[in-house]
């Protein structure tokens, strides 16, 4: 039966469905790791792949900030001049 | 220079995890095994998540890659569930993805049901819900 409180079935049938699972493993196949491992090799250079391109466009974008800016600064008004009246 | 350090890395790093993999492997295959019901299909999986554990291996920070590599087999599976809708043989084909992937990680791989709730994304209710129907399935078969 059940427990309904906890939910819990007793150990008595989790251990006979455990029993079952316990089949014998499928064997390992000899390249299994070598398979991963080259998968893996694969996931790492993209990562490394994307990380250089988003600093470069990160750069690029600061570069062209910066050129934006130096040329297009606007000169500061002279301050020995007496800047004209305007209407009050 | 940093080509040489960062192979030196890489050789570390493919030596720690084929250590890992010949320990592990055969308990995971097995799980996902039980999860798709096919050998072949469940080598796929394995084979997918071990990737993961591998480009991560550095940034596990203590954390153990077989655990690393059973959330990512389950996740997976999760993700991929209708693709394994259809029963495929094994001992669990009785079972809908979300049983089957319930009672592996309870039963078999012995995953708190907190843990496994959080894991997937589901209530504890509803967690608990799913795996006793699996293991009523499981018992009622002749």
């Amino acid at each position: 039966m059940t427990d309904a409180v906890s939910g819990r079935l007793p150990d008595r049938k989790e251990a006979e469905v455990r029993r079952m699972l316990e089949i014998p493993h499928p064997p390992v196949p000899a390249d299994l790791a070598e398979r991963a491992i080259a998968h893996g090799r694969r996931l790492v250079r993209r990562r490394l792949l994307l990380r250089r391109t988003l600093w470069a466009l990160l750069l690029a974008a600061v570069v062209a900030v910066a050129i934006w800016a130096a040329m297009d600064w606007p000169t500061p008004a002279p301050l020995n001049v007496t800047p004209p009246l305007e209407s009050w | 220079m940093v080509g040489a350090r960062r192979e030196a890395q890489e050789h570390r790093r493919a030596r720690e995890f084929e250590a890992f993999t010949a320990g592990a492997a055969g308990r995971l295959l097995h799980a996902a095994t039980l999860l798709t019901g096919d050998p072949a299909e469940g080598e796929r999986l394995l084979v997918a998540a071990l990737a993961r554990t591998y480009a991560d291996w550095f940034r596990m920070r203590g954390e153990d890659p077989y655990v690393h590599t059973r959330e990512e087999l389950a996740t997976r599976f999760a993700h991929h569930a209708w693709h394994y809708r259809r029963p495929r043989g094994g001992l669990l084909d009785r079972l809908a993805p979300q049983e089957r992937l319930v009672l592996v990680l309870r039963l078999y791989e012995g995953v708190a049901e907190e843990q496994a709730a959080a894991q997937l994304g589901l209530p504890a209710e509803r967690l608990r819900t799913v795996y006793l129907r699996a293991m009523a399935t499981m018992r009622s078969r002749a």
